[in-house]
């Protein structure tokens, strides 16, 4: 074993170290949420992951930016299986070790790599355009001010890097010099790389061996920076649109979850035969609604982290197309802020140190999430199966049952639809008299 | 024109196909009054045996539970379900959108199991029949109509293409805004908003959609939302548009088109 392979294997092993401890803080985080059911229909729910994060169906709602995203999605997860080749050099101290093995099928698969890394590249270069230069307004929007707004493009041209890094390898161990030494070059040329031999040429063998390696190293070396860079950026729904889309929701959008604890008081109030008594009678019952990510299921917990923070859905809220307050998208930003926050506080004192602060009114206001019409647009549009309105609602309830925080005019609704069976104050006893 | 009652059909020892559940919306507003007086007029004229709650019908609690109050909702519930139960209710047709949303999605949970249509589907149905005949040379042919999605019924519940295709009865000119099926624009009612004044902001929503659908230069605004229905028409009146532009339920445009 050389010092190469033994540089290589550590590096290896910090990055996937790191990478794993990362990975099980967020599943601990998510698990801080309330427990939620996702267990039925599952036949159903890997036809989602197969349609909603494999094929992307609802990216193609916009045909040419879907293709697009398709390229760089395809070009990562194929491209992988180049990586796969120097992930073994790395360990075994070989070169191209697939070559030979694979023989001439060894230059398609190549150039069909070199093609995705060209696509990739191109994209990226439109998609870095479309969010700098062109003023498209979910991407020039507020909400990205700061730190993801910089994230975003640091993927971008992290990963036009990365490509670049792979295409000059290629094109520093194809070019066709004499090389000294017991070096063997690989012996055939790829489609893409051959175009960048130009920028090569007067270089010689010793010379090209050293672009080559330090490509090499520096390109694997990104892709494990860039593999811990995910847990931090808001690139994780590469990894997490998986297991969103597994656990979608299946009911019609347009029905709330039940709360059974209100509906058995409700039940007790009204039938106090049914009511337990004794110990089950004092049994401890959660908050109504959510206050803070505690109180949410996970399964908000894990939309928080799923998000791209693209904007379709803050694009298509009504409320926030008029001017006002909320956006979908920074609810599901602050709400992972909020458990960003609450993960340190938990790696810091070994459990959870009231800091004093909540997800509502410290990072969610009031105004927020009254301006929602519950109108369904932001879950439609959502392309990796988030519903920012299951959070809202949520946080709605914690304000009118534990806070009794409502408008005036929503008092008023209240007690009309429960002294008049309406939410206006009309007698009841009119309520035929369209008939009359 | 007669609408019966469950209590008396009951009483008078028969039982209905069908009950019509009116809303609050339908039941007191002026304006939705018509859609339900229109609705009434079309199940009455097909010779379909229905029947009304009359005065022991109450609101689903929809608004309520939008709005975060899960007590009141499930005070309404409970209520609205014994009652329904009581008269052995299988099916039931309402033509408000978010009744039709807490009645077929959120009360099976609570013990309320019925078959629920919303009127736009039902009248599908009819017109599948042959049930609803409409005149020759209608009010409406050759009119611009464009349809409002409304979203309790579009993407709460999927129903986009059984109100089309009503109105594709009409033989009127049908235009499509920009935004429409799943990408429909929300009038601005939804989440319990009828009840209360908008959040600060640069717009209304009614507003913003009224003009939407203005910009098509259409005759009739269809909605199928008795909320839908006053937040349009507020927004066409906004403009000084009322003369010109009618908002108009599809109960509304059949029920002046049958034969």
């Amino acid at each position: 074993m050389n010092i190469a392979q033994v540089l290589f294997i550590a590096l290896a092993g910090v990055a996937v170290w790191l990478f794993a401890k990362n990975i099980m803080r967020i599943r601990r985080n998510i698990l801080l949420g309330r427990d939620e059911d996702f267990s039925d229909n599952k036949p159903l729910r890997w036809r989602n992951v197969l349609l909603l994060a494999f094929g992307q169906k609802k990216m193609f709602k916009n045909p040419l930016v879907a293709v697009m995203h398709f390229v760089i999605y395809a070009g990562f997860i194929i491209i992988n299986a180049e990586v796969l080749e120097i992930f073994l050099d790395g360990i075994l101290g070989t070169h191209r070790i697939f070559s030979q093995p694979l023989g001439f099928f060894y230059i398609w698969f190549i150039n069909a790599f070199e093609f995705l890394a060209v696509g990739v590249i191109t994209v990226c270069i439109i998609f870095l355009v479309r969010r700098n230069v062109l003023k498209l307004k979910r991407f020039l929007s507020k909400d990205l001010n700061g730190w993801p707004r910089s994230d975003a493009n640091y993927i971008l041209v992290s990963e036009i890097i990365l490509m670049t890094l792979f295409l000059t390898m290629n094109a520093a161990d194809t070019l066709p010099v004499h090389y000294a030494g017991d070096y063997v070059p690989y012996k055939f040329q790829f489609a893409f790389s051959s175009f960048l031999f130009p920028l090569l040429q007067g270089l010689d063998g010793s010379k090209l061996v050293i672009i080559e390696l330090i490509c090499w190293w520096l390109h694997i070396t990104g892709i494990f920076v860039f593999l811990n860079y995910l847990p931090y950026s808001k690139h994780l729904h590469i990894l997490l649109a998986f297991p969103n889309a597994y656990y979608a929701r299946l009911t019609p959008q347009g029905k709330m979850k039940n709360m059974p604890d209100i509906q058995k008081e409700v039940l007790y109030a009204m039938q106090p035969e049914l009511a337990p008594t004794g110990e089950a009678a004092t049994a401890h019952h959660n908050a109504f609604g959510a206050k803070d990510v505690f109180d949410l299921s996970w399964r908000n917990l894990l939309d928080a982290y799923s998000c791209t923070e693209c904007g379709r859905c803050t694009a298509a809220c009504p409320a926030n197309i008029t001017g006002k307050a909320l956006s979908p998208r920074l609810i599901i930003m602050k709400t992972r802020d909020r458990l960003e926050e609450v993960g340190k506080n938990i790696d810091a004192n070994k459990e959870y140190k009231d800091d004093g602060k909540t997800l509502l009114h410290n990072y969610i206001t009031e105004e927020e999430l009254r301006a929602c019409t519950t109108c369904n647009a932001c879950v439609e549009e959502c392309p990796v199966s988030i519903s920012p309105l299951d959070t809202i609602l949520q946080l709605r309830r914690y304000l009118i049952m534990e806070e009794s925080n409502a408008t005036p005019e929503w008092n008023s609704m209240f007690s009309n639809t429960e002294n008049n069976f309406a939410p206006w104050k009309f007698s009841p006893d009119e309520r035929d008299a369209w008939a009359g | 024109m007669k609408v019966p009652v469950i209590a008396d059909m009951i009483a008078g020892g028969e039982t209905p196909e069908i009950l019509f559940w009116v809303g609050c919306s339908g039941s007191f507003d002026q304006r939705a009054q018509k859609i339900t007086r229109a609705f009434a007029a079309i199940l009455d004229k097909t010779g379909i045996k229905y029947a009304i709650l009359g005065k022991e019908e109450a609101c689903t609690g929809d608004p309520a539970r939008r709005a975060g109050n899960e007590f009141l909702f499930q005070m309404m519930a409970y209520n609205n379900i014994q009652v329904l139960n009581n008269y052995g209710i299988k099916k039931i047709v309402t033509a408000c959108p978010h009744c039709f949303n807490t009645l077929k999605n959120e009360y099976p949970e609570l013990g309320g199991n019925y078959d629920v249509v919303h009127h736009t589907v039902f009248l599908q149905q009819l017109i599948d029949e042959g049930k609803i005949k409409l005149k020759e040379g209608g009010s409406f042919k050759g009119k611009r109509i464009t349809y409002h999605d409304s979203c309790y019924l579009g993407r709460a519940n999927n129903i986009y293409e059984a109100p089309r295709k009503v109105l594709e009865m009409l033989d009127a000119e049908l235009v499509e805004m920009k935004r429409c099926r799943t990408k429909g624009l929300c009038c601005g009612a939804g989440g319990a908003q009828m009840f209360k004044e908008d959040e600060p902001g640069n717009k209304r929503i009614n507003i913003e959609r009224a003009d939407e659908a203005l910009g098509l230069h259409p005759s009739v605004i269809a909605s199928a939302c008795p909320f839908c229905n006053t937040m349009l028409t507020d927004g066409v009146k906004n403009r000084e548009k009322e003369n010109e532009v009618q908002v108009m339920d599809i109960a509304e445009l059949i029920a002046d088109s049958m034969a």
